[in-house]
């Protein structure tokens, strides 16, 4: 595998771009791994990724029944923040910033990463109390926040309607949270997992498992029967479908949350801007499109387009906040389908099958959470034991009732 | 937008409903005596089907009356209406939605 950098794009260009290696192997499927991962999205690549790289486990499969990075991976925005109420998830979702601010070092793939803040605006007093408290609560976790007037929101977006309906009475701001390359993310985990031993497996359905003893033994996919010592699950959205097949039940429900594009145009929006009260958070991309998601369809489904009534909604919040953007068109709209828990907050870790690991559960909140989820992870199926950052995170805890009651997931109400 | 026949009202649009999640979910018989297991399946964990789903709906902005359908969570087909009681007609064991 050649390495990225200037140099080698210089030399590439000049032999007119045909010389490029090839990003990640296509392997046939082995008879047995070590570990099989199912799910090639961010979480089951960067798991494999962290196996390989710092724990030694390099005989990996990571299986995808579509293409790589295809699902929720690529549908998200793109958002990282570390901005959590609680301490249990501040402290993972920090840790995952802090992967993210050196991710393209790590990975020697350009992700992107444009720490421009993540603001979150309140549409009524009350709000604004509850705000102070949050902003508080995060500065507590040792996290940077800091609540903005009216006059400092106005600073940074000029354009924003402050007297909109629901009149904007301050906000704050996660400077440090900001925004990436989605592909490039999943594209340069998979790049170096495969070059550390990784077997990328694309078009790989897993259709069944056999079980014993409380252990999945193998799993059956579209090509072939696969064994391995240890299983993980990494798929969003279809996770109570593959915990079914190793007899396993999830507190999972399955909605999808929509999100959608304008054509490009020139920078003209520097933060990403959320409003939990009229529900519409905005950013723009590198390549000058106006990313715009909101709240999620609230019934459960697997289709992943989403329905109209939202779009208008999230459009309706947007252009109170932002008029300037009433002759933008829409360029893209579609669903990704979320894997929402009851309190809305991930299930990392171990199972009541001895050898089966799940990430799951990451609701609408799942790519910033990408490095921290692979790297725990891959540290907890190698020690069999929860990751101390993952044990508030464990099945167990709707029975226990130590509920992480995050509302904080996707920095809105739910 | 799907287009719910309520059994009180006719059709209408979604906009007029909210869903309240999976039907026929039974409380634990001796509450008293359910384990934390129980009350976690009770309270938390669902089938979540790809395919036929029994689900709870209320007319909000109408009747506000709440009533169950049988729907299709991949196509989005309601298959059936029912009361609140009532038991679906539409059976599947294999998850796949089939019409009566």
């Amino acid at each position: 595998m050649n390495s990225y950098s200037g140099f080698s794009l210089f030399r590439n260009a000049l032999t007119g771009h045909r010389h490029w290696s090839r990003a990640w192997r296509d392997p046939v499927p082995k008879k047995h791994y070590d570990v099989v991962i199912v799910g090639a999205g961010g979480h089951g690549l960067a798991t494999a990724y962290y196996l390989a790289k710092y724990q030694g486990v390099k005989n990996v499969a990571v299986l995808e029944k579509g293409y790589l990075g295809g699902g929720n991976s690529g549908r998200n925005t793109q958002v990282s923040r570390s901005n959590y109420f609680y301490p249990e998830s501040g402290a993972f979702y920090e840790h995952s910033l802090k992967l993210f601010e050196n991710l393209a070092q790590e990975i020697n793939f350009n992700v992107m990463f444009s720490q421009r803040g993540v603001l979150a605006i309140c549409n009524s007093p009350h709000e604004m109390e509850l705000y102070r408290r949050w902003a508080n609560a995060i500065q507590m976790n040792g996290i940077d926040s800091k609540i903005l007037s009216r006059e400092g929101i106005k600073k940074l977006i000029p354009h924003i309607n402050l007297d909109c309906r629901f009149p904007v009475y301050g906000g704050f701001i996660q400077k440090r949270g900001g925004i990436s390359r989605h592909d490039a993310v999943t594209w340069g985990y998979a790049r170096q997992a495969s070059a550390a031993g990784v077997d990328i497996i694309q078009q790989c359905e897993v259709v069944g498992m056999d079980s014993s003893d409380s252990r999945v033994t193998t799993v059956h996919t579209t090509r072939g029967t696969i064994a391995a010592d240890k299983f993980a699950l990494c798929v969003a959205g279809h996770s109570s479908q593959l915990a079914a097949m190793a007899g396993l039940r999830l507190p999972i429900t399955s909605i999808p949350l929509q999100a959608m594009v304008t054509e490009p145009v020139r920078p003209i929006l520097h933060t990403c801007l959320v409003s939990a009260h009229i529900h519409v958070y905005v950013s723009q991309s590198d390549r000058g499109e106006i990313v715009i998601g909101g709240g999620a369809d609230l019934y459960n489904s697997y289709a992943q387009r989403g329905g109209l009534p939202v779009q208008h909604e999230n459009m309706e919040a947007l252009l109170e906040l932002l008029p300037i953007f009433s002759r933008l068109r829409l360029m893209r709209q579609w669903a990704g389908v979320c894997d929402m828990t009851p309190d809305v907050s991930p299930i990392v870790g171990k199972t009541p099958i001895d050898n089966l690991y799940i990430s799951t559960g990451w609701g609408t909140g799942g790519y910033k959470a990408i490095p921290a989820g692979g790297d725990t992870l891959a540290h907890t199926m190698v020690h069999d034991q929860a990751h101390d950052l993952l044990k508030p995170f464990q099945l167990d805890r709707f029975e226990t009732g130590h509920l992480i009651d995050e509302g904080a997931a996707s920095g809105v109400a739910h | 937008m799907l287009r719910i026949k309520c059994p009180w009202c006719g059709v209408r649009d979604q906009t007029d409903f909210q869903f309240g999640g999976e039907s026929h979910i039974a409380r634990p018989e001796t509450p008293e005596h359910a384990s934390d297991a129980e009350w976690a399946n009770y309270l938390y964990f669902r089938k979540n089907p790809k395919g036929l789903h029994y689900e709870r709906w209320v007319h909000s902005y109408g009747c506000r009356q709440w009533f169950n359908i049988a729907r299709d969570t991949l196509t989005h087909e309601i298959i059936e209406v029912y009361k609140m009681g009532e038991q679906p007609s539409t059976r599947s064991d294999t998850g796949k939605a089939n019409k009566k």
